[in-house]
């Protein structure tokens, strides 16, 4: 049985010298710490059980899940159009770039990514680009202000804030856009759009500039970023890190240009990608991220093409409500398609598509028919969190806001 | 070297155990017959065949099919920048195989993951423990005879576990013959 010994601790100044021997064994233990679910610094509700010696981490696990929803179960049980409204709430910063990668993994297991209409590939790089620098300007932001630098986060959010305003006359809502159709787009860009948004270009660019300004060469976020966190190239590869946090451990992959989808490889734009791996190689290429998207943006609205945004199939997009109250074929298509979902072939597809976090990829096997036997979301907050066990111990406790605003990572991705 | 020339690297190599691969969309599948020898499988593709990066892991319940698991591992290689998937199938009364943290130390969440959300065992996983549903928590979530309403369990420290998400909500259909009257409950004059 074991001994059961109390300790009694009335008050330290009236402690005997017995008592103090008596709790010498405990002195110098190492301290367990818990950290979140509901942390600022965790952004969102992630929650780190951490070991520690003194101030020096010795052990860290991260605990997941607070936000799983059932994604995956959920989309095994409707058709593939009707699961776009979740996609909007797997990275809920970038919601128009989940909704981008969905739809383009559904037409490729529908075979159909070829006939996408060019002006609806711009309008989704559009979008992509747009959801990458929102993504940016928050993970920023709030990188910043972890790190003590609290004027970044209001100059980005201000930005932001015109990107809602953009989003919200493209879709008719700020964050859950919802935007993507398979085969398309639920709407073409409203008139004036383009104008706004190369206004948009032109004063986001200043703001960046600004955001630069006050912490590229900033000595205390120097202080705090630099060296800290390093992740080695081989690690990254290891632990399977995508997005700006593989390519600042020095290797220069993105998606968009080794594998480009849409117009991709149309525009010219750079893939930035850092030395050491570090918080500040990571800083430094969101940063630099966000002139290339900008760029891109500027590129689009030049070049965007007029025409369709939809595929001309009725088995795949919705007739136009005029076909369907006056012709018999549309009538049928508008039926099947709602009830039934497009009739997808038996087969499995993985698509991956370069996000703001990393690399978002839907696996979906198909035994044919409107919904998806099983889809997997390969979530690349959950991948790049994974890390974090393995590189938490040795840093200091204060280190961990740091590393976990570079890593840049959202729970509801994570957990789904 | 493109993914079918890497495919059939496998397949020479191991000729007993994998089956032709299938192409579909342009991507390759190999399947794997015996599941035990899945890490030599995955060492010899990244060891000799540069597939450094394990994009995803994931595993599909067949249902009253036989045998009764799929899992699926995506791999990529930066150096020839080509996918290549890999499928093995597990009985259900076995329901574990080899892990491949020791391959690829990302697999470490994703093995956790399959085994919270299918109850599949990796063998030599380090810290093999559920990751999204909390740990005792009695159920498989994703195995396609857990209902979608979620099922009740008897955990004295969470704080209630019915399969509430669809029971009484304001715009939830309940099922059975009645009609729509009946079924909806928008439609029920408010007491």
């Amino acid at each position: 049985m074991a001994e059961v010994r109390n300790i009694e601790i009335s008050d330290s100044a009236v402690r005997s010298a017995e008592a103090i021997d008596e709790l010498q064994d405990l002195q110098g233990e190492k301290m367990t710490l818990n950290m979140g679910p509901s942390h600022p610094a965790t952004h969102g509700v992630l929650r780190l059980s951490l070991e520690l010696d003194g101030e020096i981490i010795t052990k860290a696990d991260p605990e997941i899940g607070y936000l799983h929803r059932g994604d995956e179960k959920i989309a095994e049980n409707m058709t593939y159009n009707q699961f776009i409204p979740y996609t909007d709430r797997l990275d809920y910063l970038a919601p128009l770039a989940n909704n981008v990668a969905y739809a383009l993994a559904v037409e490729k297991l529908l075979g159909v990514e070829g006939e996408l209409p060019e002006r609806c590939k711009y309008i989704r790089v559009i979008c992509c680009e747009l959801a990458r620098i929102s993504a940016h300007l928050l993970g920023l932001g709030a990188f910043a202000m972890d790190v003590g630098a609290l004027t970044v986060f209001l100059h980005t959010f201000n930005e932001r804030e015109k990107i809602y305003n953009l989003i919200e006359a493209l879709t008719g809502a700020r964050f859950t856009t919802t935007y993507t159709r398979i085969g398309g787009l639920s709407r073409d860009l409203p008139e004036g759009w383009t104008g706004e948004l190369g206004k948009f270009t032109k004063e986001v660019s200043v703001a960046i500039e600004e955001a630069d300004k006050l912490l590229t060469r900033n000595k205390i976020f120097i202080d705090r970023t630099k060296g800290v966190g390093v992740i080695s190239r081989d690690e990254a590869i290891d632990f399977g890190l995508t997005g700006p946090n593989l390519r600042g451990s020095n290797i220069e992959y993105d998606l968009r240009k080794a594998h480009p989808y849409l117009v991709y490889d149309q525009l010219d734009f750079d893939i930035p990608y850092g030395e050491v791996g570090d918080c500040y190689d990571r800083y430094l290429i969101r940063m630099e991220e966000m002139r290339q998207s900008v760029r891109i943006l500027d590129q689009c609205i030049t070049k965007l093409p007029n025409g369709p945004v939809n595929i001309d199939d009725g088995k795949i997009v919705l007739p136009k409500k005029q076909k369907v109250l006056s012709s018999m074929e549309e009538l049928i298509h508008q039926f099947m398609l709602v009830t039934q979902g497009q009739n997808a072939p038996v087969g499995e597809v993985y698509f991956g598509a370069e996000n703001p976090k990393g690399e978002l990829g839907f696996y979906i096997f198909s035994k044919g028919g409107g919904v998806p036997y099983r889809m997997k979301i390969r979530a690349p907050s959950f991948v790049n969190l994974s890390i974090l066990s393995h590189m938490l111990p040795g840093h200091m406790m204060s280190d961990i806001v740091a590393i976990l605003g570079s890593l840049d990572f959202v729970m509801g991705e994570c957990d789904r | 070297m493109t993914a079918k020339q890497l495919a059939k690297k496998i397949q020479s190599q191991f000729k007993t155990i994998t089956s032709d691969a299938i192409e579909f969309r342009g991507e390759f599948t190999v399947g794997i017959l015996d599941s035990n020898q899945i890490s030599e499988v995955c060492c010899f593709a990244k060891e000799e065949l540069a597939f450094d990066y394990l994009v995803d892991l994931c595993t599909i319940d067949n249902d009253d099919e036989t045998p009764r698991w799929t899992v699926v591992y995506h791999m990529y290689s930066y150096k020839h920048f080509q996918h290549l998937r890999l499928k093995v199938s597990v009985s259900e009364e076995e329901s574990k195989l080899p892990s491949v943290t020791s391959v690829w130390r990302t697999a470490n969440w994703h093995e956790r993951e399959a085994f919270d959300m299918m109850g599949i065992e990796f063998i030599g996983h380090p810290d093999l423990r559920r990751i999204l549903m909390w740990e005792g928590y009695p159920y498989y979530p994703l195995r396609k005879d857990f209902p979608l309403a979620g099922k009740s369990s008897e955990m004295p420290d969470v704080a209630f576990t019915d399969p509430i998400p669809l029971e009484g909500g304001p715009f939830v259909t309940t099922s059975g013959g009645q009609d729509s009257a009946d079924r909806e409950p928008r439609s029920r004059t408010p007491e």
